[in-house]
């Protein structure tokens, strides 16, 4: 979004997109995953798998829980703790609301792969397919321009890293940390 | 490459616990389609006349729709047949919710279930590994019970779980299979589920389901989300509210109930009660309503939200849909609060909530007449809430008189006799109707009610208006974009119609015109069923996103059969006469076609004789209602015809039957009990 070589010149704007999610509107009906899995598949419509899709109504109609949730990050390792969220006398169950491709659940893997699903909203459409046939609004679109990154940003990330490494340095001995990324670098 | 369907059947013979995954014939999808007609196909070749509904040849097909898990708007439909212990006639009831395609995601059509199992289980099928498992645990449990318990014992949050209550397994005759929101209710499949000693088919699928012609196919399924959205917005003018707009009758969002309330019957079908929706009513049954409706709710793919999840204080939870809000509430004259909270007992139980009530309701005034007495009630209360709560559990426990009572109102009063039967008397094919007494007879519900073979009005009426619009200009309003019909002639139908003079009922429409309505609109039903389309965006509101025009491009672009409207409606030709063969195999014939003697007060036997005569004709029947050998070999049925002849039911060269054959029916009795 934001290209590679960033000159200090006026603010570049970048888009972002937000999917705005009401628990209250969901019917539970799950088009939102049917489609989504039709578009990803390649080609494109040709077939269609709710257990592919990359938008998954965590549902239990008997306790009136409807969340639908996107697919994010893929993450390595599950939480230690978690939480369970108590929202107008509802409670929520462990990872309700987390979007992580995780070992600790099924959702947003491929089935046959395992392979971790990201929600890339629907690159090429007009709005993210879900979002179209969701009729009742329980998912919404938004998108407002924000200030694409700058150099300050570079340069903080610059210092994190440093920050980071420093740390990791304190910990393992400089001469272990240099072994590991000789070791990463020969790996490429 | 099978597209759309997925060309496997699971196989399952109860008794030895054998297991089949077995390949179809593409060929028999393109003559029956698939739901309905395939499983049709199935039961002709497999259960012949002489398997009663209890006996471990009778086979229960569960089949998803052969457009079910396509990303086609509402096709969600799971069709169940078997063999009824009711009508001991082929029984075919639907549910929505969302097994159907959660069935084809794990790559199969159907369930074909065969053989009794000797201790009670349930089937869990996990794509390709299916296992029949101990439901001992499970006896006696409610159905949303069960499926939670089962759920849980599984880990599988995601499976969809179809079980019968106590009532399934004690076989009561109007027993249903319950999945969520949604059930198949009518005929009495529950009970042959229980007599099968299957308590739940489970499933949880993540394969993939394809299509044909993918970029076709998504235009066809936008263009029918644009229409639902122009739909909803544009209601259609001039009708009742349920009538208005799409999907099945809106009882879960509308409050007023006026219509029902006040044109259906009460008690045992019995009292009509024209002003009782007062403004204090209207009141309580809103506050009522709003307190114990936690959401709308909807099946999969659908945005329609025809049902609701409902919690009364002090029950557990549960799901409802369209007009059992209103059946226990008028069949025991009470109120919306008692209607709900017995209604969550009664879907544990898994029965159907428009013949369970009809039968407590029948069985009070046998005691009012004397004919039972208050011995056969032993210990029930004297209040009339408390009685139908006491009466539920009778029935459902197939205790003292509740035994005979859960064979259903037509059963029991033969049982009971002493002029019982004369208190059956909302039956057709001895099955409990609408509590619907009318007036004026009209012709084109005449033919419905006689010759649908779903057994039920509401799964053949559709399409063409209910009644006539008083002014001419609100019927041109009507025509200009009535785009569904299958040809201009329905529309000239409409407009000439007029509630009074002439061109009113029951002489207008008239017989040829009544013929076409009726076919026109059994025949999306038809369609509906094999493709597993729910009705209420397709054969049963006006003006439907779903009609005969787009149907054909529909099944070509998703299952890639070629199609066009002749061959679609030559197809559902085909396995609706297939499906009277297998009743009229079974001993159905013109006798057992007439709705109750009450129904309309104002009758016309010789008009209603020619309308038969008629319609029989245009079917292709004979003035028996057996399809002719003609009109048999035409549909590429030959193989009905040679069964036919075999038997004696038809007579080579002549189209009359060859024998009186009346007593076929009294065979089969015997089989089931």
């Amino acid at each position: 979004m934001t290209g590679d070589k960033i000159k200090k010149t006026e603010p570049q704007k970048k888009t972002i997109k937000t999917i705005k999610i009401n628990v209250d509107k969901c019917n539970g009906c799950r088009a939102c995953e049917m489609i989504c899995s039709a578009f990803h598949a390649a080609p494109k419509y040709s077939s269609n798998n709710p257990a592919r899709s990359r938008i998954r109504i965590i549902r239990e109609p008997l306790r009136d829980l409807y969340v639908p949730v996107y697919a994010g990050e893929y993450t390595v390792s599950e939480c230690a703790g978690r939480d369970k969220y108590t929202i107008d006398g509802k409670e929520y169950d462990e990872c309700s609301f987390c979007r992580a491709s995780c070992p600790s659940r099924d959702e947003f893997k491929e089935p046959d792969s395992g392979l971790p699903l990201k929600c890339d909203m629907c690159e090429g459409e007009e709005e993210p397919l879900c979002v179209k046939w969701c009729m009742h609004d329980a998912l919404i679109l938004e998108e407002r321009q924000e200030d694409a990154e700058d150099t300050d940003s570079r340069k903080e990330e610059q210092e994190d890293l440093e920050i980071g490494l420093e740390s990791l340095a304190d910990k393992f001995g400089m001469d272990k940390i240099l072994d590991v990324v000789a070791r990463m670098n020969a790996k490429d | 490459m099978r597209y759309a369907e997925t060309g496997f059947n699971l196989e399952i013979d109860l008794t030895r616990g054998n297991i089949e995954k077995v390949a179809t014939d593409p060929r028999e999808t393109e003559l029956y389609l698939g739901g309905l007609g395939t499983n049709a196909k199935i039961l002709w070749d497999r259960v012949p006349p002489e398997v009663g509904a209890f006996s471990p040849e009778n086979l229960l097909i569960f089949s998803a729709g052969l457009l079910c898990g396509t990303p086609a708007v509402g096709c969600n439909r799971t069709i169940v047949t078997t063999i009824s212990p009711q009508t001991q006639l082929m029984a075919f009831s639907m549910m929505g919710g969302f097994f159907a395609p959660e069935l084809k995601y794990a790559g199969l059509d159907k369930v074909v279930l065969r053989g009794k199992s000797p201790n009670l289980v349930y089937i869990w099928i996990h794509n390709d590994k299916v296992e029949l498992r101990d439901a001992s645990h499970l006896k006696g449990k409610g159905s949303l019970e069960t499926a939670e318990a089962i759920r849980k014992e599984l880990k599988e949050p995601k499976a969809q779980v179809a079980a019968i209550g106590k009532a399934g397994e004690n076989r009561v005759f109007y027993a249903s299979i319950e999945q969520g929101r949604s059930s198949a209710s009518r005929g009495g499949i529950g009970a042959v589920m229980g007599d099968k000693g299957v308590k739940a088919i489970v499933v949880r699928g993540t394969k993939d389901v394809n299509i044909a012609k993918p970029l076709e196919y998504m235009e066809l399924c936008n263009e029918v989300m644009e229409y639902i959205q122009f739909r909803n917005e544009n209601p259609i003018p001039g009708v009742m509210p349920i009538l208005a707009g799409l999907g099945s009758p809106q009882k879960m969002k509308v409050h007023d109930e006026k219509w029902h309330t006040e044109n259906f019957n009460w008690g045992n079908s019995r009292v009509r009660r024209k002003d009782f929706w007062t403004e204090e009513v209207a009141r309580n049954w809103l506050v009522t309503m709003e307190k114990a409706r936690t959401r709308l709710i909807s099946c999969y793919n659908c945005p329609m939200t025809c049902g609701a999840t409902i919690s009364m204080p002090g029950l557990p939870t549960y799901m409802m849909k369209c007009f059992t809000k209103l059946t226990y509430t008028m069949g025991a004259f009470s109120d919306l609060d008692f209607g709900l909270r017995i209604a969550q007992k009664a879907t544990e139980y898994g029965l159907d909530g428009f013949s369970a009530p009809q039968v407590m309701a029948f069985a009070l005034e046998l005691l009012e007449a004397k004919i039972l007495s208050p011995d056969d009630f032993p210990g029930m209360p004297e209040d009339n809430e408390g009685r139908f709560y006491y009466l539920l559990d009778m029935i459902v426990n197939r205790e003292g008189i509740g035994d005979v009572l859960a064979e259903g109102t037509y059963w029991a009063a033969k049982k009971i006799g002493k002029g019982a039967q004369a208190y059956a008397h909302n039956n057709i094919k001895k099955h409990e109707q609408l509590p619907l007494k009318l007036s004026m007879l009209n012709p084109i519900y005449f033919l419905m009610y006689c010759t649908g073979e779903k057994m039920n009005i509401t799964q053949i009426e559709g399409q063409f208006p209910q009644a006539p619009y008083p002014k001419r200009e609100h019927r041109e309003a009507f025509v200009k974009d009535w785009f569904h019909v299958p040809d201009e002639k329905f529309k000239q139908y409409f407009l000439d119609w007029e509630p009074r003079g002439e061109n009113s009922m029951p002489f207008y429409p008239t017989v040829d015109m009544c013929c076409d309505i009726v076919d026109w609109q059994e025949r999306m039903h038809y369609i509906d069923d094999a493709l597993g389309q729910c009705a209420g965006l397709s054969s049963f509101p006006l003006k439907p996103p779903y009609h005969i025009h787009n149907y054909p491009k529909f099944i070509s672009a998703g299952a890639g059969i070629e199609m066009d409207e002749e061959k679609l409606s030559q197809a559902a030709k085909r396995y609706r006469t297939l499906v009277r063969a297998i009743n009229i195999r079974r001993g159905m014939r013109r006798k057992d076609e007439r709705p109750p003697e009450d129904h309309w007060k104002k009758r016309f036997p010789e008009l209603e004789k020619e309308l038969l005569d008629t319609y029989y004709k245009f079917k292709g029947w004979n003035n028996d209602g057996i399809p002719t050998k003609e009109s048999l070999d035409e549909q590429g049925l030959s193989y009905v015809a040679d069964d036919f002849i075999e038997r004696g039911i038809l007579t080579e060269g002549k189209d009359l039957p060859g024998q009186e054959t009346s007593g076929n029916q009294t065979s089969a009795e015997h089989k089931t009990h």
